[in-house]
């Protein structure tokens, strides 16, 4: 009754309630962010896709499972029989990889220690812009760093033949992954609660006290994915590897061996492969291996560094 | 749940501009507010008046459907604006632009003191520079601005001080040219004088627009309120004429010991 | 008392020996990049000329300047722009604006710290079998900018979102307040405020495209053209690949001209970068509210 008696006043109108250009404007826009958002998915899955379309061939031809991870022998051209075994190129992507960690890891923690809880306002502020702009060198020109500066300098250091090699991969890696571990690790530090601090120095302790019994343990995850991202950061660098590890097929036994990474081997064959042979299909096969490596990598260092916001 | 309306005030002799029935609001499992059925009337102010936490922000809230913007805050109940369901409108923007609202927490866009007051008129599609330049002009004027501002229409909106801002945020809800008037504390903000102006400003403005004024000022609903409601910890205790709030007949004693200041 | 004054002592000495070592542990991350930008200088700088940046390479590459590679480059960053900024913005538009919280969300985010940390060859393998093969658009510019485009999209989509997350929700609310769509208040108050924040993601985008090689190896740079590139569907030389080249596939090359490809090609990254961070500084110190 009373609702008809309302409705029922002429004067006042709805006419606002018209779906009029900016509705359908803005109902638009929406559509076409969301299509921009998932993109990202769409790629991801999209590399997926493509990469083991053309992989496809060797995975269910010529694809033997032991072979592939624990043969050392990559002959994919070889005329009697080819092998397909990447267990070296594996070993020469772990060498190389696990010593620029044992470089990046310790120095890039100590610097962003450093630069999180010590260096305060000019220094602090000159320390993260150099370690942003070092972090943002080309891979090629550490590739010809390593060719150029640092083969001459391990050979006569070190009284070697060869400069090219684990050594020389990994530490122009190690250089290479330790800013970006850096600015992570400190975004890990900061994160943590001045008050966490203050709490900690109200008891008595000093400085470096607080940072090994209060500081370090809040951030553990942060920087465990800082490691984390390094590690996928070396595992998947393709032209420093290319051009410093000699790019010789070895399981190396000592850091003056050289060696060939996965990366690296699909950058130097590929362009010398017919599309659709068994080597082409080879090469996309360890790509997949890659990609997947790098997903599981990226996954962790995500979940790790969630546990951390999360608490 | 839902409470009759109050006696002595009828609802046939003048057109409802917003008719509130049975609503509810909660946040999550957390109620806010419950039990409200009123009416406003075309060309009125309203008074809404209450201790903190009444509910009252959260009213105006679901009023404005701005419950859309937080999947947290759910509203039941009716709520009509000229008689259409504001659940059931398609284009809650242009129903948004009937209803100018004024939140507690003055913001000052980060764009020009003008372009603050001429957004609302823009997004209508009004080009015109001299139309925009007159409403500018007629709206910080009307919100008591326009004297302190008027040589430095290009200053940040987002710089100027709190209580500038404050009226700046009026200002733009008169820009809006309302049919519906909220505001919510305006006078927080705002020094004594400014306050006064405002008010007049108020009285003037009734011949055109409805106006809620959610006010924590029992005076300030007095002066200037034909009906008031008065909500404590989230229920609509009464709704009556404001002056009957005071001196009059009141149904629940609450309502009068809140505005003899006994408590709040 | 004494007591406490000696353990105060060597708590204090500590605490100096820890920052000293933490100090020089830092050092030794910075200095020998240091110590290697200035030989980059110093044998680089040499070469450097009118002639090097704006003529073409000749006999065999041994000789000559760069001019194909650092108009190659120009151009691959420049497509990839094209496709990669819109996209990037308004996935980052999305995330910030419209994005609920949710598993889809998650997934969503998931997906760029995914495609930012897939090793580069492998968006090169990416880009072969599907702008090259797939989408039929052979070796050339468009398939390795697109690669390019798709790889360094989190850079734009990181950057933007930061912005636009960084302009306070009350302007928001007041604008819907008023009417406005979202998107009327995106376009009018959000974006306004976030643009120079999206043009640092963008400058820094230009920086990680610029120096990118294994992506573009197999999909549309090439080692030496004769001519430039003369649309989108041609293949070009770029810096990048060039340094590579240069370095270690051309015989009796002179020591220093590697040493000036290297220089140009960090030059130019590295000013891009400095751009961006010298943006964020002065956007830092001119508050609008």
């Amino acid at each position: 009754m009373e609702q008809q008696s309302r409705q029922a006043v002429p004067r006042l109108d709805s006419d606002f309630d018209r779906l009029n250009r900016d509705w359908y404007i803005d109902k638009a826009v929406q559509v076409l962010v969301f299509l921009g958002g998932i993109s990202a998915i769409v790629f991801i899955i999209g590399i997926f896709v493509f990469i083991t379309k053309e992989g496809f061939g060797f995975l269910v031809g010529d694809f033997n499972f032991r072979e592939f991870f624990f043969s050392p022998n990559w002959r994919p051209t070889s005329e009697n029989r080819e092998t397909f075994g990447i267990l070296a190129l594996i070993a020469g992507t772990a060498s190389v990889t696990g010593l620029a960690m044992l470089v990046a890891i310790p120095f890039s923690l100590g610097a962003a220690v450093f630069i999180a809880e010590f260096a305060s306002g000019k220094t602090r502020e000159f320390l993260k812009v150099t370690v942003e702009l070092l972090a943002a060198i080309p891979s090629v020109v550490w590739g010809f760093i390593g060719l150029a500066m640092m083969n001459p300098l391990i050979i006569k250091t070190f009284n070697v033949p060869v400069g090219l090699n684990v050594l020389n991969a990994g530490i122009i890696l190690g250089l290479m992954a330790a800013p970006i571990m850096t600015s992570i690790a400190e975004d890990a530090l900061k994160a943590v609660p001045d008050r966490y601090r203050e709490a900690a120095e109200a008891m008595g302790a000093t400085r470096w006290q607080v940072i090994y019994k209060v500081v370090l343990p809040a951030a553990k995850n942060g920087l465990l994915g800082a490691v984390l991202l390094g590690v996928g950061r070396g595992f998947g660098e393709t032209m420093a590897v290319l051009m410093a590890t000699g790019h010789s097929i070895n399981i190396p036994t000592s850091v003056f061996d050289s060696v060939r990474a996965l990366t690296a081997t699909i950058a130097a064959e590929l362009g010398e492969t017919a599309a659709g042979s068994s080597h082409y299909q080879a090469l996309f096969t360890i790509g997949i291996f890659l990609f997947v490596v790098t997903f599981i990598i990226n996954l962790l260092a995500d979940l790790v560094v969630r546990g951390v916001r999360k608490g | 749940m839902v409470i009759a309306p109050p006696q002595g005030v009828t609802t046939t002799e003048r057109p409802v501009k917003l008719g509130v029935a049975g609503l509810r609001i909660r946040y999550g499992e957390q109620t806010a507010l419950e039990g409200v059925t009123l009416d406003v009337y075309e060309h009125e102010i309203f008074g809404v008046i209450g201790p903190a936490n009444a509910g009252k922000t959260s009213f105006l809230k679901a009023i404005n459907r701005m419950d859309m913007f937080n999947t947290d805050m759910h509203v039941e109940g009716q709520i009509t604006f000229n008689g259409l369901d504001t659940r059931k409108v398609r284009n809650v923007y242009g129903l948004r632009r009937r209803i100018g609202v004024v939140f507690p927490l003055p913001v000052g866009l980060p764009l020009s003191v003008y372009d603050n007051v001429a957004l609302s008129p823009r997004l209508r599609g009004e080009k015109n520079r001299a139309e925009l330049d007159v409403i500018v002009e007629r709206c910080l004027r009307r919100a008591a601005l326009w004297d302190e501002v008027k040589d430095r229409l290009d200053t940040l909106g987002s710089m100027l001080s709190g209580g500038q801002q404050q009226r700046l945020t009026i200002a733009r809800a008169l820009s809006q040219d309302p049919e519906l008037l909220m505001l919510d504390e305006f006078s927080i903000a705002v020094d004594p004088v400014t306050t006064m102006r405002i008010e007049d400003v108020l009285k003037e403005l009734r011949q055109e627009v409805t106006i809620i004024l959610v006010t924590n000022l029992v005076q300030q609903a007095r002066r200037l309120a034909d009906r008031t409601a008065f909500f404590l910890d989230g229920r609509c205790v009464e709704v009556g004429v404001t002056e009957d709030l005071f001196t009059g007949e009141v149904q629940d004693q609450r309502t009068r010991d809140y505005v003899d200041g006994r408590f709040g | 008392m004494f007591e406490a004054t000696q353990l105060n002592r060597r708590n204090e000495t500590t605490q100096k020996l820890f920052r000293l070592a933490l100090g020089g542990m830092t050092g030794i991350l910075i200095l020998p990049v240091i110590l290697i930008l200035g030989t980059l200088i110093w044998k680089g700088a040499p070469v450097i000329s009118f002639e090097f940046l704006f003529t073409g390479p000749t006999k065999g590459m041994t000789a000559g300047g760069i001019f194909p590679a650092l108009l190659g480059t120009i151009l691959l960053v420049l497509v990839a722009l094209l496709a990669s900024v819109p996209l990037g913005v308004a996935a980052a538009i999305y995330l910030s604006e419209y994005a609920p919280n949710n598993w889809f969300t998650r997934a969503i985010n998931l997906a760029i710290i995914n495609l930012a940390g897939v090793p580069s060859i492998v968006h090169a393998l990416f880009g072969v079998g599907a702008f090259v093969i797939f989408f039929k658009f052979g070796t050339s510019i468009l398939a390795a900018s697109l690669t390019l485009a798709i790889m360094t999209l989190p850079v734009v989509i990181v950057a933007t979102r930061e912005s636009l997350q960084a302009v306070p929700e009350a302007f928001r609310e007041a604008c819907w307040n008023m009417g406005a769509t979202r998107w009327q208040t995106i376009r009018r108050v959000v974006l306004p405020n976030a643009v120079t924040g999206i043009l640092t993601g963008v400058i820094l985008e230009v920086s990680r495209t610029a120096g990118e090689t294994a992506p573009i190896m197999f999909t549309g740079a090439a080692f030496f053209l004769p001519l430039l590139p003369q649309s989108v569907f041609d293949q070009t030389m770029a810096l990048s690949l060039h340094l590579f080249v240069v370095s270690t596939q051309v015989p009796n090359m002179p020591e220093q001209l590697p040493y000036g490809v290297a220089l140009v090609l960090i030059s130019l990254v590295l000013l891009m970068n400095s751009l961006s961070i010298a943006l964020r500084m002065y956007l830092r110190g001119k508050k609008k509210w």
